[in-house]
């Protein structure tokens, strides 16, 4: 910061380590890395010390044990005699999907309110100032809580669903809305070739139409460049992402496993546990009104003379918010909004409340208290969010660096 | 000419005609609600469906909250009274008010303690929010910590006169000394307050003193919506002095402490609130010398504290970065040095600049303490999954429960991010 021009003048005196910038930094760096030394050492003698006096040790061994306990939500193959790992994973696996579910929500959500906040709708413009006030402005656990309390209170045992004049019935015969879950068909092929070979067929070929619908769609652009006549690519396009698919699941015979009610409980499809919904609900309602205010801002960000040169070039409006608006206002929007995902990603800890087993349930939760390794298992649960959080970061930092505006 | 017009003209109208009202469907209401309301055919689509969604949420909430039952002893006794009908039992509020409030194990007569400290918060927090007060008010903030601590713990009143004492003796020093050199000011009247600790120490053992003592409660009595705000207002307070040294210390040209502030900053902002309260719960213990055993009161305020201080350190960095580069150049030019250029010049406009953020991450706190009720502290969440919902009389009474507390933080939070607006109005001194 100051420049210092005048060379320096007479021998050193010990004085001049306080007195001189040159010396200065370096002095308040060792003190400062001496403190450090030493708060590490004597955090580190009194972790020693009383480990010691209770008998126990720092060892992760109680990863490849057998975990004792089961996890009803899950996505890969677990029993209770897994091991500690398996379960850590299993819940990294629930902590990831939760995220991914509330992250696509969150955005639907907030890109959706965010815009018809901005709507000309006097009472639209209103709802969704209450909607984003209302839950920002209360705690996420609250909510969680509420939702979890819709889904196990509210709604209806598999009970009701019996008998001749049942009190609940299921919508279009395939969902059921109960209080231990939702039931939901579930799609399999019927002359598949079994494994889950048929599914990452049907992602081949969405990837396939993805690209082709791309080739229509910059083919179209090339013509227009040169005639100025653009030819019609939506029937092309919806041919080109349904006709394959279409095709494939009749070959296949696609068909649904319906969930059926079978003694107490609904047999069959896909069962999503009342604690996943009210988690993914809950933060992608809570999260969808802190997008609302992000997209909101950044489409006002975009100044007034953007729209006016836009009108002055005659685009028509529909084509002025894509071409002109949207494009500067996502360089607002991106950043916060990406941190909005890392926030979800943080918040889905709260599972926690609810009893779905995401990694703060099994790891943080009932693998700490049966081993009582608390040390080992609260340091693997922060690298685990560290991990995760540092490398959304990262790809946070390389978008803003390509997006940046370039100036000379 | 007049003579000529009035003769080949047979009428000119003298005076001006006055202009007509505009027709009733260009003004008033029902353009408003043309323009506003039903604009174009999707507009109106719109605005049905609206309309549809508050009909739905008005006609199930209103008649619900209109028959709400106040008086009643137990869950099962209001829906008698309700027989069938749609109504909400607020008695459950009434009737647990004060565990809703101090938690369950607050002593009873003692309710006034916490009562006062509350609305003497109102008083300490007044000449902080708003610059038009004498700032003379300002000591009754500066006493206020050391009286709420007294009022809600209760013991003896030695323990925060002594505190009192150490930051006096460590204020007179610093503001004697810091003219001269803002190190010696500043690590000197640290020093000075800690002799002073150590001497009151000798000189009147806590453990013996009885006089001017008030009943003392624990901290694992504490509970309730008083719970939430203390952690709050503590944590804030203690958090921005130490986000404001994070922030400055991760500008700084030196490697070694900026090095260790970005470590800090970038770690407590990757994990999530829970993972430091598990610390706080079951991994802090280790970490403290053998034999002390810190409250879990005091280990909560801790990690919480270290938390939101690393975010508002994120802000403040945010307002220091925002400042243009010839506010430092213009403070080295005036030959100050490193602690006058950010007492005088930087720190002032930076912390401007910060507000909305500071706010933001207040709200954010404030709301984040519900957390605790994860380690089983007997917040007000935690109070209402645990004994409340719990007990045979109230089992089942979700919603009366779960909106009082959400209107208690709505009106909490809402209040303060329209404070924070009206300081950035306030404080606005550019032109518009």
């Amino acid at each position: 910061m100051t420049i210092m021009t005048d060379p320096p003048r007479g021998e050193f005196r010990l004085s001049m380590l306080l007195s001189d910038t040159r010396y200065r930094s370096l002095t308040l760096q060792a003190i400062a890395a001496l403190v450090l030394a030493l708060s590490i050492f004597l955090l580190a003698r009194n972790v020693a010390t009383n480990l010691a006096a209770q008998g126990l040790d720092i060892s992760f061994d109680f990863l490849g044990t057998p975990a004792g306990y089961d996890i009803n939500q899950r996505l890969i193959e677990y029993t209770s005699q897994s091991s500690n790992l398996r379960a850590a994973i299993v819940g990294i696996l629930n902590t990831l999907l939760v995220a991914f579910l509330a992250c696509v929500t969150a955005t639907v959500f907030g890109v959706l309110a965010g815009v018809l906040r901005l709507s000309n709708n006097w009472l639209v413009s209103k709802l969704m100032a209450f909607y984003v006030e209302i839950f920002r402005n209360i705690p996420v656990l609250i909510w969680i809580l509420i939702i979890f309390t819709i889904m196990t209170a509210v709604l209806p045992g598999p009970r009701a669903f019996r008998g001749d004049e049942p009190e609940a019935s299921m919508l279009f015969n395939a969902f059921a809305f109960t209080n231990r879950g939702i039931y939901t068909p579930l799609p399999f092929f019927q002359r598949g070739f079994g494994g889950g070979l048929d599914f990452l067929l049907v992602l081949l070929l969405l990837v396939g139409s993805f690209f082709g619908a791309r080739a229509v769609t910059a083919r179209a652009t090339r013509i227009q460049e040169a005639t100025g006549e653009r030819p019609a690519t939506l029937l092309t396009n919806l041919a080109i992402w349904f006709g394959p698919l279409v095709a494939v699941s009749l070959i296949l015979g696609l068909s649904f496993e319906l969930p059926e009610l079978k003694g107490f409980n609904f047999k069959g499809g896909i069962t999503i546990r009342g604690s996943l919904i009210a988690l993914w609900f809950a933060l992608s309602i809570y999260t969808g009104a802190f997008i609302a205010e992000n997209v909101r801002a950044g489409i006002q960000a975009v100044s007034k003379g953007q729209t006016e040169a836009a009108a002055a070039l005659g685009l028509r409006p529909g084509r002025t918010m894509s071409l002109v608006v949207l494009p500067q206002a996502l360089r607002i929007i991106i950043p916060p909004l990406i941190s909005n995902y890392l926030n979800i990603t943080k918040n889905s800890s709260l599972a926690i409340a609810v009893g779905y087993m995401d990694v703060t349930g099994t790891l943080g939760g009932v693998t700490l208290n049966q081993t009582g390794r608390a040390i080992e298992c609260v340091l693997l649960l922060m690298l685990f969010y560290l991990v995760i959080s540092l490398s959304i970061s990262a790809g946070m930092n390389v978008y803003n660096n390509t997006m940046k505006l370039k100036e000379r | 000419m007049s003579d000529q017009s009035t003769n080949s003209v047979a009428f000119v109208r003298t005076e001006e005609v006055a202009a007509k009202p505009p027709p009733n469907t260009a003004a008033g209401p029902v353009k408003w609600v043309k323009d506003n309301l039903f604009a174009t055919p999707a507009n109106s689509i719109l605005t049905i469906i609206a309309l549809y969604v508050v009909f739905l949420v008005l006609s199930g909430a209103l008649p619900w909250i209109m028959n709400g039952i106040w008086e009643s002893p137990s869950l099962k006794a209001c829906r008698e009274i309700l027989d069938g009908e749609s109504g909400a039992c607020f008695a459950v509020l009434t009737e647990r008010w004060n565990q809703l409030i101090f938690g369950f194990k607050y002593p009873t007569d003692l309710y006034w303690r916490p009562g006062l400290a509350f609305v003497l918060l109102f008083f300490a927090a007044a000449p902080v929010l708003f610059f038009d007060l004498p700032r003379k008010l300002l000591i009754i903030t500066a006493l206020f910590p050391f009286v709420a601590y007294w009022l809600i713990w209760g013991g003896a009143i030695w323990a925060p006169v002594t505190a009192l004492l150490g930051i006096v003796a460590a204020y007179v020093f610093y503001s004697r000394f810091v003219a001269q050199n803002f190190a010696l000011g500043f690590f000197g009247g640290i020093a000075i307050a800690f002799l002073v600790w150590i001497l009151c120490g000798y000189i009147f053992p806590s453990s013996e003193i009885t006089e001017g003592a008030m009943r003392s409660v624990p901290s694992r009595d504490l509970g309730g919506f008083m719970f939430n705000m203390m952690l709050g207002v503590t944590c804030v307070s203690l958090s921005i002095p130490i986000g404001i040294a994070l922030a400055l210390g991760r500008q700084s040209s030196m490697p070694l402490i900026k090095w260790i502030c970005v470590v800090f900053i970038e770690f407590v902002r990757g994990v999530p609130l829970i993972t430091l309260l598990f610390v706080a719960s079951v991994m802090l213990a280790y970490l403290f010398p053998p034999g002390s055993n810190p409250d879990l009161f005091i280990r909560v305020v801790i990690m919480i504290t270290l938390f939101s201080s690393a975010y508002i350190a994120e802000v403040i960095r945010g307002g220091l970065a925002a400042l243009p580069k010839g506010q430092y150049e213009a403070a080295d030019s005036l030959g100050l040095d490193y602690p006058q250029a950010m007492r005088l010049i930087i720190l002032p406009q930076a912390l401007k600049i910060s507000i909305p953020g500071i706010v933001n991450v207040a709200v954010g706190l404030f709301k984040d303490t519900t957390l605790v009720s994860v380690i089983s502290m007997f917040d007000i969440v935690g109070m209402i999954r645990g004994p409340i919902l719990a007990s045979t009389e109230w089992n089942g009474v979700y919603w009366e429960l779960f909106g009082f507390a959400s209107v208690l933080f709505f009106v909490v939070c809402y209040g303060i991010s329209q404070y924070s607006q009206w300081l950035e109005r306030r404080l606005a001194t550019d032109h518009k």
